[in-house]
């Protein structure tokens, strides 16, 4: 015990544990008086729902499993993945025309977003929806030359093909503003280093530089997608008839009784959202974690394993500003 | 004909004159450090020998072959499409004062991405080759750690073999030591010097004097985008003949030793 490290005071004998802290915890006496107001509140509105005659909870449960809501649903989400689709598609081409060198790419890109972001959605979903009287034949062809095919405008641009257009095309340009901050949150050293390596630019784009701005780009296309499920709803200014807000109050309206029928619809967006805000959670997590994996564990772990730690490491790396604390500790 | 020839080049930022006329040639197999104070264009000169940049008058060759432009038979200069420049470049290797390797990537990711990449070579031999490269530097054993995992000097290795895996002809080295820590300095430039002893033909930006004046068979002493002394590093270092040199070796090597 004579071997005493420099500037240690008392170094403490190998077999006796230290004393732990036991300290006594805070009182959380706020805590408890607010819990109290909320369960008061909670059980005053949820007394108000259920004994209030109007809602016609007997008619809302029955209705929430009817085929014809479960179509409306059906409609409701395949306009929004069909234009989320469009929109990300279109958004990262728009957001690559704005960084290109190429004058005439970016103002073209720069005047579709000014043009999509400064008209509101239902007056463009209104003109989409007016296309065929304002051009009742499309052609395919060269100008002042020959047509190769025309058609009839109604033909190919129904309701629903102009429903999905009109909000894909608009939410392209909402899109591109947050894939473009993803673009220019990648360190430019990154490209360098691919363009030293003799990369063309496309390889670099999306090989090197998109990977790395999925962090920043993938939590507000979350967002927007929760937000798109109910965008379409104005879809009816089209008017495309099939999806689930204008199902609900139109059997509102026929049967004279359109809460019930408006509180099956709130009850199917809340579902659907909440599963949407699951997986958005999910995929934050996947793109935003720290980890600190050593590659033994990560090979037997497999490959999701693998993926966790790649992007910690792109988060380490910080050519992406942290979205979330980083938790990762070397 | 020498590898590299850089021939009275000019280089603006806006109104900045960068390079203000840089001639200077290295030969094939030679090792050339180039030394100057910060802002005096030294990473310029190595960005736009890579085309990295381009330049406003001059010229500069590599294996003769024009960087940049292509010159027609009227001797007019035409500008090289995207793909040209990416091949011009894909023959040079350069490694960067921060690394720069993709985060994304093990370090055998990295190394195998240009080859799959750019010269499309099939996976699994670009994997056998990468692998070949990462035991030269000595990673063999790290070859599925991310960059995240690795030390400084293992990083800056896991970069020179990346830029190695194009067989480039001629390496290009923008300060690889200056973000390292001192103790981690040593194992890259080791690295450096058996990459000069094989035969590479480079360009070396470094404060290192003790490399500079062991490893390379040309030092070029630049200041303020022109070169004001160049020879061997004997001459340079031992006899300097300006006093702005003179001045900047006593500022660096009171610092080093
Ligand atoms: N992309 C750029 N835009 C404008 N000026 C630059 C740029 N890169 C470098 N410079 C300027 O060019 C000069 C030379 O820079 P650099 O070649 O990096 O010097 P060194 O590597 O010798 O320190 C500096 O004055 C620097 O500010
Ligand atoms: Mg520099």
């Amino acid at each position: 015990m004579s071997s005493k490290a420099p500037g240690a005071v008392n170094a403490p004998a190998v077999d006796e544990p230290p004393e732990l802290i036991r300290a006594i915890p805070l009182p959380h006496y706020g805590r408890w008086a607010t819990v109290a107001v909320l369960v008061v509140l909670a059980a005053m509105a949820v007394h108000g729902l259920v004994t209030n005659e109007n809602y016609h909870w007997d008619l809302v449960f029955p209705m929430l499993f009817t085929y014809e809501i479960g179509r409306a649903i059906g409609w409701t989400l395949i306009l929004t993945v069909a234009a989320m689709t469009i929109g990300i598609i279109l958004a990262v081409t728009l957001a690559v025309m704005r960084r290109s060198a190429n004058p005439v790419m970016r103002a073209v890109a720069t005047f579709y977003i000014w043009f999509f972001r400064g008209t509101p959605i239902y007056t463009q979903l209104i003109f989409w929806g007016l296309i065929g009287v304002l051009y009742p034949r499309l052609s395919l062809g060269i100008p002042f030359g020959p047509e190769f095919f025309s058609f009839r405008t109604y033909d190919v641009f129904t309701a629903g093909v102009s429903a999905i257009l009109g909000l894909g095309l608009n939410e392209a340009a909402y899109l591109a503003e947050i894939v473009r901050s993803g673009l220019g949150s990648v360190d430019k050293g990154q490209e360098e280093a691919a363009q030293a390596l003799g990369m063309r630019p496309r390889s670099i784009l999306f090989r090197i530089v998109l990977p790395q701005a999925m962090r920043v780009i993938v939590p507000p296309t979350g967002n927007e997608t929760i937000s798109m499920l109910k965008t379409t709803s104005l879809v009816t200014a089209v008017p495309f008839t099939l999806e689930l807000t204008k199902v609900a109050t139109d059997y509102g309206s026929q049967t004279l009784l359109p809460i019930p029928f408006l509180v099956v619809a709130g009850i199917w967006y809340l579902v659907i959202t909440s599963i949407l805000m699951f997986f958005q959670s999910k995929l934050e997590a996947y793109y935003g974690r720290g980890d600190s994996t050593t590659p033994g564990r990560l090979s037997l772990r497999g490959r999701r394993r693998q993926r966790t730690s790649r992007q910690a490491a792109i988060n380490a790396a910080h050519t992406t500003p942290a979205a979330t604390a980083a938790e990762w500790t070397p | 004909m020498a590898m590299v020839e850089v021939h009275d080049v000019h280089k603006f930022y806006g109104d900045l004159h960068v390079l203000k006329g840089v001639s200077l040639h290295v030969e094939r197999g030679q090792v050339c450090t180039i030394l100057g104070p910060s802002g005096s264009g030294k990473s310029t000169l190595l960005r736009c020998v890579n085309v990295l940049e381009e330049i406003q008058s001059g010229s500069i060759t590599v294996d003769g072959t024009l960087m940049g432009y292509a010159k027609d038979d009227h001797g007019r200069l035409h500008e090289l499409r995207p793909r040209q420049l990416a091949a011009q470049r894909s023959r040079i290797g350069m490694v960067f004062q921060r690394f720069n390797l993709f985060p994304h990537m093990s370090a055998l990711g990295n190394v195998m991405a240009a080859p799959v990449r750019v010269a499309g070579r099939p996976k699994e031999e670009a994997k056998e080759q990468a692998m070949e490269l990462l035991e030269r530097v000595g990673l063999a054993d790290r070859a599925h750690h991310f960059p995240a995992q690795l030390s400084g000097g293992q990083q800056q290795r896991v970069a020179i073999a990346r830029a190695l895996a194009m067989e480039p002809d001629l390496m290009l080295f923008d300060e690889p030591t200056s973000a390292l820590d001192p103790e981690l300095v040593g194992e890259v430039l080791a690295v450096m010097q058996d990459l000069a002893a094989s035969g590479m033909t480079m360009m070396v930006v470094t404060h290192e004097m003790g490399f500079a004046r062991e490893v390379s068979d040309v030092a070029v002493f630049m200041d303020e985008g022109v070169i004001v002394e160049s020879g061997s590093p004997a001459e340079l270092f031992d006899n300097p003949q300006q006093d702005r040199t003179r001045e900047f070796l006593q500022k660096v090597l009171s610092h080093t030793e």
